[in-house]
């Protein structure tokens, strides 16, 4: 491995560690009140968002669900605006408007944080459509969960992305779970990327635990888009390690299957897979850890000190002007 | 000129087409087969199908690809062949484009317009006949009009799309056979205020759309018995005007609100308690309300019409007033 790849593997790595850590803090604050409505963490799924990143460029358009810290944090919005944001502050990324569920960035073209199961699909065509009319080289990246393959909307926009060949990436992120009831329990078909072949998409499923494998897998997908190749589906199959959001009680899991799973978990995998190739120092890791844990800490404290809209704003923006 | 209803729509579409490149119309049969009511006959030979785009049945996906190409920098127009049927859009256009800006703290708008046909009168039974426009008039963030006029039809259009947030346009299904003078230069219309289409002095009947025509001549009617009536077209379903219909009914004293939507949760029950909040002083009756049946419309053409709103009913509610 060259130097360069070894700079690329540590920030990879750091990113997943990013996540993680940002999340476990999270699930803190939630416990201790400062966070309210529903938290929905990554945790487990880190190696997905990470992969795909390398691939996306400035002029791209993302949008995820509401289990999108991770994608947000990634996509370039501060950790401090993210906190602020679960805060309710409005120093938050959506003047605190949003929460948890709704981050939101025009800056860094972050689409939301979409509550509603496949609610994003057809708004990520709608996007890929526009920079196809403008001419404009960009792709969508549109992230979603294995629960939205059941929806309508799934089927409408791949059917409409590929009749267009509009440049979408289609970013399946297959957990196992739809909230609480597993694929098998509903779906058909259990290959999920079956079903966008369907639509004449060209599709793959990835091991979504292994960074190095969505990276690629991701990238030369991007490739075909950026290339005019019309959309492309990558089903990527991982795991969430904590519950479906903080009041799920996980009735419907065993304890066993959750183990079992992380024993991949992505980033011991990859950390372990660079210390096998020496390719990392503990020192390494460590100052790792140290940037996340005070760039958190940082987050925190801004999320602290920010302040409540005021409520007399609180009609601010239902309309780009207020209606007479 | 005169002109018909439906060829003032295809007119105003033609001018917001040819003033900005960014306007393009999306739906089902829009393009090779001229619209499900000929509105943008033509237009597919004249614009090229990129821009008089043919959608598959997909009303969430291409109505949420309306929303997105919005977002990305495109002034879409697009076509719902019917209310009805715009439920299975209710997703994008309720959690969607009414959410976005507001929940994103500003930092996103909509600036897409969605025209559909609505109302009776045509014999097409239970599926295709209903007015919901209620619906979203209930919806913050939406603005929600209504034409009733060929004045109108040519003009909402323009400034609708000059807008940055959500409009919807409703075509009631009987006016677009409906001939007016238009003069040549007509263009752009505001649509902040509600219109008096007739002046009078005793009675004030409130409506909208399709059944301006049938207040119009249940007013001729009344004048033949000695009442004046005064008829108010609402235009603009949210945010209604409420200082037209005030005016109104502080100079008659006399309120009957005329709505094809069922009585239940209506706009009339809305404009109704909005009267009794902002003027129940200066009423001499209590408001009446000629709203539709509460019944699926069926299809035979008597129990169509005796479902629905007519001059004869609407005289009944004003001599009701009236005490006559």
């Amino acid at each position: 491995m060259t130097p360069l790849d070894r700079h690329h593997a540590h920030q990879l790595l750091e990113q997943m560690i990013r996540i993680r850590r940002f999340e476990e803090k999270s699930a803190e604050l939630y416990s201790a009140g400062k966070i309210r409505g529903f938290l929905h963490l990554y945790i487990g799924e880190e190696a997905v968002s990470v992969g795909v990143q390398q691939s996306i460029q400035p002029q791209d358009s993302v949008l995820a669900t509401y289990r999108e810290h991770g994608h947000a944090l990634m996509a370039g919005l501060s950790a401090g605006s993210i906190m602020a944001e679960m805060y309710g502050k409005q120093e938050g990324c959506s003047r605190g408007r949003g929460g948890s569920m709704h981050l939101f960035s025009a800056e860094h073209r972050f689409y939301g944080g979409n509550a509603i199961v496949a609610g994003a699909l057809p708004m990520a065509v709608g996007l890929a459509l526009a920079d196809k009319m403008k001419g404009r080289e960009a792709v969508t990246f549109c992230f979603f969960g294995e629960g939205a393959v059941a929806e309508g909307e799934f089927h409408e926009s791949l059917n409409l992305a590929a009749l267009w060949k509009l440049p979408v990436a289609f970013l399946c992120e297959n957990n196992g779970y739809a909230m609480g009831t597993a694929l098998e329990r509903s779906e058909s078909v259990l290959d999920l990327y079956k079903k966008a072949e369907s639509y004449g998409i060209t599709s793959v499923a990835v091991d979504g635990m292994n960074v190095g494998e969505v990276e690629a897998q991701t990238s030369k997908a991007v490739e075909a888009i950026r290339a005019g190749q019309g959309p492309r589906f990558l089903e990527y199959r991982t795991y969430r390690f904590r519950a479906h959001s903080m009041f799920d009680a996980q009735l419907y899991r065993d304890k066993a299957e959750v183990e079992e799973w992380q024993k991949r978990d992505p980033i011991t995998l990859f950390e372990d897979a660079l210390r096998r190739r020496d390719l990392i120092t503990a020192a390494e890791h460590d100052a790792m850890e140290a940037r996340v844990a005070a760039e958190i800490e940082e987050a925190v404290a801004f999320a602290e000190a920010g302040t409540w809209e005021p409520v007399e704003r609180i009609l601010d923006d239902v309309h780009t002007e207020a209606p007479q | 000129m005169i002109t018909t209803y439906r060829e003032a729509m295809r007119q105003a579409i033609r001018d917001a087409m040819q003033r900005d490149e960014r306007v393009f119309v999306m739906g089902e049969d829009v393009g090779a087969y001229g619209g499900c009511y000929a509105v943008s006959k033509g237009l597919m030979d004249e614009f090229g199908p990129e821009r008089i785009r043919d959608t598959p049945l997909s009303e969430s996906g291409f109505t949420g690809a309306g929303i997105g190409a919005a977002m990305g920098g495109m002034r879409p127009i697009v076509e719902i062949m019917t209310v009805n049927f715009s439920l299975l859009a209710l997703d994008q256009i309720v959690n969607n484009a009414a959410t976005l800006r507001h929940m994103s703290g500003g930092q996103f708008s909509v600036p897409l317009v969605i025209r559909m046909a609505t109302g009776a009168g045509r014999q097409l039974a239970a599926q295709h006949s209903h007015s919901l426009e209620v619906w979203y008039a209930h919806v913050p963030g939406l603005k929600v009009l209504a034409p009733a006029t060929v004045e109108d039809a040519r003009g909402m259009l323009w400034t609708a799309l000059e807008d940055p947030d959500p409009v919807i346009i409703f075509e009631h299904v009987g006016l677009y056979n409906d001939k007016g003078e238009l003069p040549d230069d007509a263009g752009a219309v505001p649509i902040d205020r509600a219109a008096v289409r007739r002046e009078g002095s005793d009675v004030t009947l409130i409506t909208y759309g399709g059944n301006l025509g049938k207040c119009r001549t249940a007013a001729t009617r009344l004048e033949a018995e000695g009442i004046s009536a005064e008829v108010i077209d609402l235009r603009t379903l949210r945010p209604l005007d409420d200082e037209t219909i005030m005016d109104s009914v502080r100079k008659t004293h006399r309120a009957v609100i005329v709505d094809e939507g069922w009585r239940t949760c209506s706009l009339a029950s809305e404009i109704s308690a909005r009267i009794m909040e902002q003027c129940l002083y200066e009423l001499e009756a209590p408001v009446q309300r000629v709203c539709s049946l509460e019944v699926p419309i069926p299809y035979p053409q008597h129990l169509e019409q005796a479902a629905i709103p007519q001059p004869e009913t609407i005289v009944a509610a004003a001599k009701e007033v009236l005490g006559r």
